[in-house]
């Protein structure tokens, strides 16, 4: 990454636009998943979030953690309450009401209220095209409520509801593909990130929301809490779930996809799975299963990323070989 | 100068919307309010109307576009019916809770199952407790004029309470009435701006729907419960108002016939006006019979209630709705509670009938009244009486 | 919101319980949650900021020296920094028994 190893406080705004004191889990990645995301953005914002961890660690009334303009409705209806604000401020601005110009709307959910109960409303909104950014938390389960299990939760991961037990070994199900399904809504802009590339996860969102129409960014949060590992392994998850292509970072921009990171070679997802206690019952067996699969998906983005692209060389971030003018 | 003109109903009531310089409208199809978003759609198409249509994937998504929309200040509008008001009852209580004016026109239905398309007030009753203000109208006139009254009691700075105007679906939505459109100059002078006080703005952010732990929650609602009681003197001096700009004066409970008759027939909706000739043809008889419409519904008028009644000795009341495996008709429920403590109780009978649909005849109704007297002087061993059920 | 939720009335709620004081959350000592608290060695910061970008509470500050330490009003204790920092600058220890 470019910028890394660089002065902070050059390259980030100091303000948090998310204030501390706020009641997440000790070493919460989606805390700091939603810092991040927030110092990518100037305050011209509204922001309308789900039912879910972000949303009550945030609003114990009568005080609040928010520095932008900020509404709680449902679980399941973040996109549709965007969607009315965003077409509330468009014909307020048309008919000359009293609005700040440039205004975004960003909503923001976790994994369980978009890809499970929020999806409906997910999918009206991406279709009706509707200028605004929707944001994933994604830590994998209905954290908030004790780690259940969701269409997010990867497969043979052990939760509440889908424990380990004789007859199960957890999650039986492999993971949803959200940002594919953003993608066939035909929508500008899909990327997925991670708080553990803050920059990438910065630039990221700031260009889904500087984008015009329905952008999804999908950022992994890693949670301690409920994946059973240490609260100081937060940002080191992310790494090991990234290079070991169980969460691949990329962006599909109209179509075009595009890897953020160049892997040549990717690490065995046992590095990633033996760190956290959810996935310590797993035997070789599955574990075999598990890294078959992941590599089959990652080869699949691969070649989308090269699509059409027969003439150009893949761009690399690590600079390796030239980059044609 | 405003002429009457044979229009239907859904059509006029689009056309109020319009009036009203509503502007966002998130609306989702369902029998029998189509004609009122159908009709909406094309005036904003044309640009006859100034709004943003938000055509949503469910009516739980359109009531959750309506949160947003009148969180942001703008003034907002949608129907519904039957399944729909029922698949939107999770947004409801929010929309109340919230504090936020939104005005929805609902088209009424029975409830599924079996499914039904056709008109009963199973689907008003099943959001009895939602916190919205719930005013009924018997006639297409009086569903355009308290449309117009309708965002002006929401957005009003004293009340800020989403509002709903029952319409019965198909003997209303579907017919063509004659019907006195006001002149958009009136209503603009009728109709302030929307200022909602606390928007959604970054230049003064403001966090709305926080949580609320118990050592708060009581408090949250009773504030609540006592702004939604306290409406209704908005909502009067609105009428009244809109009663000396338009000529036409509504009350929380209609009276016709009502002072010093000995049994009153009691009804909601169009099912009403037949109900009218019925009382007038047994009074040309003689007959010392009144009628009482309930026009408020929520808040629940008890004094005008009260007063209306106070001269009778049995009180017939027909509900368009069961309350299954209860005592019948939530509304002779409801008007059983507001009278048991008066110092002389009254009988009150209670039919239930025209579900899903069926008419009552002006016969029928004369047979319900006499049914009704008999009853009140025998008693009977039932909770209450369906009407017109082939047994 | 100066008055403890315990003593609000039905009337000093905002209308639909909106708040309108932005950030009032700052209020709440979430240091209390803390077992392990940062300790540092200055002599080998470099002040690069990486703490202060991976902290999930957001409480970590440059002092007057530019050095960049957690404000323990609020630092949960969670030794992301201590992890994170290249120069190993930060050292978790043990909250004391007070």
């Amino acid at each position: 990454m470019e910028k890394y190893a660089v002065y902070v406080p050059r390259l980030v705004q100091k303000k948090e636009k998310f204030a501390p004191g706020h009641r997440a889990c000790i070493g919460c990645g989606e805390a700091l998943a939603i810092r991040l995301a927030f110092k990518a953005l100037d305050n011209n914002i509204i922001v309308a979030n789900a039912t879910g961890c972000a949303e009550i660690f945030a609003s114990q009334l009568p005080a609040t953690s928010w520095h932008l303009p900020w509404i709680h409705t449902l679980f399941e209806n973040t996109a549709a309450v965007a969607s009315g604000v965003e077409a509330a401020y468009k014909v307020m601005r048309r008919k000359g009401r009293l609005v700040p110009e440039n205004t975004k709307v960003v909503a923001i959910a976790g994994d369980g209220g978009t890809s499970d109960i929020g999806l409906q409303a997910l999918s009206g909104a991406l279709e009706r095209g509707h200028d605004f950014t929707y944001i994933c938390f994604d830590n994998e389960a209905y954290q908030n409520t004790g780690n259940q299990r969701s269409s997010a939760t990867p497969f043979g991961a052990a939760t509440t509801t889908s424990p380990l037990g004789k007859k199960s070994i957890g999650q039986f199900s492999w993971k949803k593909n959200m940002p594919e399904i953003a993608v066939a809504h035909n929508i500008p802009y899909v990327a997925t990130a991670c708080h553990s590339y803050p920059f990438d996860l910065m630039d990221k969102v700031a260009k889904a929301v500087a984008t015009k129409g329905p952008a999804y960014v999908h950022i992994l949060s890693v949670c301690p809490t409920g994946w059973r590992s240490a609260t100081d392994t937060v940002i080191r998850l992310g790494r090991l779930a990234v290079e070991t292509g169980v969460f691949p970072l990329y962006e599909v921009e109209n179509g075009k996809y595009k890897m953020s990171l160049n892997l040549p070679k990717l690490r065995p997802v046992k590095d990633y799975l033996k760190q956290q206690g959810r996935f310590r019952h797993l035997s070789d067996d599955v574990i075999q299963k598990i890294q078959d699969r992941v590599e089959i998906e990652y080869q699949k983005l691969l070649e989308k990323a090269n699509y059409g692209s027969k003439t150009t060389k893949r761009k690399s971030r690590a600079g390796a070989g030239k980059v044609p003018a | 100068m405003t002429t009457r003109v044979g229009v239907e109903v859904s059509i006029a009531v689009a056309d109020a919307v319009k009036m009203c310089n509503a502007e966002v409208i998130a609306a989702y199809p369902i029998t029998p309010q189509t004609h009122i978003v159908e009709h909406l759609a094309e005036l904003v198409a044309n640009g006859e109307l100034d709004a943003e249509y938000i055509p949503v994937e469910s009516e739980h998504s359109a009531m959750s576009a309506c949160l947003g929309s009148a969180a942001s200040g703008a003034r907002t509008f949608t129907a519904t019916s039957s399944q729909g008001l029922a698949l939107m009852n999770e947004v409801l209580p929010v929309a109340s809770g919230m504090r936020l004016p939104i005005i929805m026109a609902v088209a009424n239905r029975a409830l599924s199952a079996p499914l039904s398309i056709w008109a009963d007030h199973s689907d008003m009753m099943s959001v009895r407790d939602t916190g919205w203000i719930q005013i009924i109208v018997e006639n297409g006139q009086q569903a355009v004029d308290n449309i117009i009254c309708a965002f002006r009691i929401a957005e009003d700075r004293r009340v800020l309470l989403p509002v709903m105007v029952h319409l019965d679906g198909f003997n209303l939505t579907h017919v063509i009435e004659p019907i006195i459109l006001p002149e958009q100059s009136e209503v603009n002078a009728f109709l302030p701006t929307n200022k909602y006080p606390l928007p959604l703005n970054p230049d003064k952010p403001v966090a709305m729907g926080g949580f609320a732990p118990p050592v708060i929650y009581t408090e949250a609602k009773w504030a609540q419960e006592v702004c939604i009681r306290d409406s209704k003197e908005v909502i009067l001096a609105c009428w009244d108002e809109f009663g000396k700009v338009f000529g036409r004066q509504y009350h929380p409970v209609e009276k016709y016939h009502s002072d010093g008759a000995k049994v009153i027939l009691l009804t909601m909706g169009s099912i009403s006006e037949t109900a009218s000739v019925a009382i007038d043809e047994m009074r040309a008889d003689d007959e010392n019979v009144g009628q009482v419409r309930l026009r408020l519904w929520r808040p629940f008028p008890f004094e005008e209630l009260r007063q209306a009644v106070k001269d009778a000795e049995i009180v017939i009341v027909l509900d368009r709705a069961i309350s299954l495996g209860g005592p019948g008709g939530p509304v002779a429920s409801e008007v059983k509670a507001a009278l048991y403590n008066q110092a002389r109780r009254l009988k009150v009978v209670a039919f239930v009938g025209a579900l899903g649909g069926r008419d009552i005849t002006v016969a029928g109704f004369k047979n319900m009244i006499k049914k009704g007297i008999e009853i009140a002087r025998t008693g009977s061993k039932n909770e209450y009486e369906i009407y017109g059920v082939r047994e | 919101m100066a008055k403890p939720e315990s003593e609000m009335t039905w009337r000093d709620m905002e209308i639909g319980n909106i708040v309108t004081e932005p950030g009032s959350a700052r209020q709440y000592e979430s240091g209390t949650w803390r077992s392990q608290r940062p300790t540092y060695d200055f002599k080998k910061c470099i002040k690069c900021g990486i703490c202060q970008l991976f902290c999930p509470e957001g409480c970590i500050e440059q002092n007057k020296d530019g050095n960049f330490e957690a404000n323990l009003f609020y630092c949960k204790g969670c030794g992301i920094c201590a992890r994170e920092c290249w120069p190993r600058v930060i050292k978790m220890v043990e909250e004391e028994e007070k």
